[in-house]
């Protein structure tokens, strides 16, 4: 059984100073493109900052970059991903009839390092 | 830097939902750039030292240079000829550009939606159906003594809530600041914000509702087994001691951000707390505020409500405008295949919506405006360049809380502004359906 862990998309701050340089440029899309994830959880999984991961849910999957998460605010089970294409990618479509589609809370599966 | 300079005083930020008015901005004109942003966060001087003047094309039609007349006219005809064409975005520009863009919509019998529908539009579901205590930022900087942050994270979000509107500042009733306050954060996890709080509640991934049921129960003395620990990760004896905080209060402000909107819930999340500050007006004073991202999507709520009489997700295929989250909001409606044209304004939802919502954008004829290239505007049939609001342009904003502010621009900029493009759309598609 592959690994699952829960994947939260999030505003940060660097993710906020980088799309006014604008969302084509590649600081951007290096910092939407990284995972940060608990120091617990990469050891379990034998990641080191840097390595590439791929992530999957409801069929479709990106390859994103880890890092760790700051000891202050460590939360195992829980990836955090600065909203952006990449963890769109993995959204689902279906609102529940509310316009919002469920952006937070993605389970996903995790294959790495690759 | 040349020596060509001015400074443009009180100045507004237009990054966040802040919408800072204290902002004394150095613009070197020679350049056409902001050289420094004094009383910016992090954020904000990044907005105004990254929208400079660069060379792209004013207008593009498949992907070519054209002139801004051949641009208008091409979209005029797009919107004019589909059979559902959707308008969306409108949270990056003044009220004076989205009411031009109501009207368009309305002309077009089209659908209007605004980035509030994958952001507070449950919330916007929830006011309609618990009510909303509400009141400005300067209320509550000068009378909260207890603030709780529910699923949000302003330290990254919006550097500057703490500190001049609801935890750090002096107010009229708070004469020391953040002694006379108690700051509660309530979220997944211990964020960069979790330092400024006294008491942090880490909430377990989905279970925001049950944490908010047991409140209203607890402030009306019902009984709430233990249990609820194992299900939300917060013990019962810290829900008592929450509640009784929340009573004892002489003035509790609740704001709420995406991580009750964008999960398992969503307007049911938004109307529980929304309840919860009603129930606890019997005991003192309580208010309920969300917390906005873009700098005027409140505005973009304020217009399309004033002229729809709706906020969000609103209709005129009939003629007449209609308001229905999960059938008229824009995801949905590309999800479906029910679209068969776009025009996107001031966002990129190219980039942040789901991948059957952008495939089907793919396949339409899509219209963008923004101030830089965006992965919308790079699949656009026809795409605008414009000038950034509140750098280039005047007009009116509103800060999250609905007071409207007026905009002071630093430097003018070669590009059209939103509302001239919409206002010349709009002209042109009133002729071709009068013909």
């Amino acid at each position: 059984m592959p690994e699952t862990m829960l994947l939260v998309p999030v505003r940060t701050s660097k993710q906020g100073t980088s799309l006014n340089a604008g969302k084509l440029k590649p600081e951007y899309q290096k910092i939407t493109s990284t995972v940060e994830i608990s120091l617990d959880d990469m050891e379990r999984l034998e990641l080191k900052a840097g390595d590439q991961i791929r992530l999957r849910a409801r069929g479709r999957e990106i390859v994103v970059s880890c890092q760790q998460q700051k000891p202050k605010s460590s939360t195992p089970g829980m990836m955090f991903i600065a909203y952006g294409p990449m963890s769109s990618e993995l959204m689902d479509g279906d609102t529940a009839g509310t316009g919002m589609p469920p952006s937070k809370h993605i389970r996903v599966e995790i294959e790495g390092p690759i | 830097m040349s020596e060509n300079t001015i400074v443009v005083e009180n100045a507004t930020c237009t990054f966040c939902g802040c919408v800072c008015d204290d902002m004394d901005l150095t613009v070197d004109l020679d350049e056409k750039r902001i050289t420094k942003a004094k009383n910016a966060c992090v954020l904000g001087r990044a907005w105004f030292s990254e929208h400079t003047i660069e060379d792209y094309p004013a207008a593009l039609i498949d992907g070519k240079e054209a002139s801004i007349d051949d641009a208008i006219e091409e979209a005029a005809q797009i919107l004019v000829n589909a059979r559902f064409p959707i308008i969306y975005g409108m949270s990056d520009t003044t009220c004076e550009a989205q009411r031009q863009v109501v009207a368009i919509a309305d002309y077009i019998d089209g659908n209007v939606d605004t980035t509030t529908s994958v952001c507070h539009g449950p919330s916007g579901m929830a006011f309609q159906g618990v009510g909303e205590s509400t009141a400005s930022l300067g209320e509550i900087k000068n009378r909260a003594d207890l603030v709780i942050y529910w699923g949000g994270n302003p330290a990254e979000a919006h550097p500057r809530h703490f500190i001049k509107y609801a935890v750090t500042p002096k107010g009229m009733y708070i004469p020391n600041g953040k002694k006379d306050r108690t700051v509660v954060m309530v979220d997944i996890r211990p964020t960069q914000s979790a330092p400024v709080a006294d008491i942090f509640l880490q909430v377990n991934p989905g279970s925001d509702f049950e944490v908010l049921w047991a409140l209203r129960a607890l402030v009306k003395g019902k009984p709430i087994d233990t249990s609820i620990e194992q299900r939300t990760g917060i013990s019962l004896e810290k829900l008592e001691d929450l509640a009784n905080r929340m009573k004892s209060c002489q003035y509790g402000v609740l704001f709420f951000g995406m991580g009750l909107t964008m999960t398992r819930g969503r307007h049911f999340n938004s109307g529980a707390l929304l309840a919860l500050a009603a129930d606890l007006n019997e005991y003192t004073h309580f208010v309920a505020k969300p917390v906005r991202g873009h700098g005027n999507v409140t505005g973009a709520d304020n217009v399309v409500s004033w002229q729809t009489g709706f906020p969000f997700g609103v209709n005129f295929n009939r003629g007449y405008p209609r308001f229905n989250p999960g059938e008229f909001t824009t995801v949905d409606l590309l999800v479906r295949g029910e679209a068969d044209a776009a025009c996107i304004i001031a966002s990129d939802p190219a980039s942040n919506f789901p991948r059957q919502a952008i495939e089907h954008l793919k396949k339409i004829p899509v219209i963008t405006f923004d101030p830089k290239p965006s992965i919308t505007s790079k699949l656009a049939r026809v795409a605008f360049t414009t000038a950034t609001y509140g750098i280039n342009t005047g007009g009116t904003v509103y800060r999250m809380d609905d007071v409207p502010i007026m905009l002071r621009p630093a430097f003018e900029s070669p590009y059209p502004s939103d509302e001239l493009l919409m206002k010349k759309i709009k002209d042109r598609v009133r002729e071709l359906k009068q013909h």
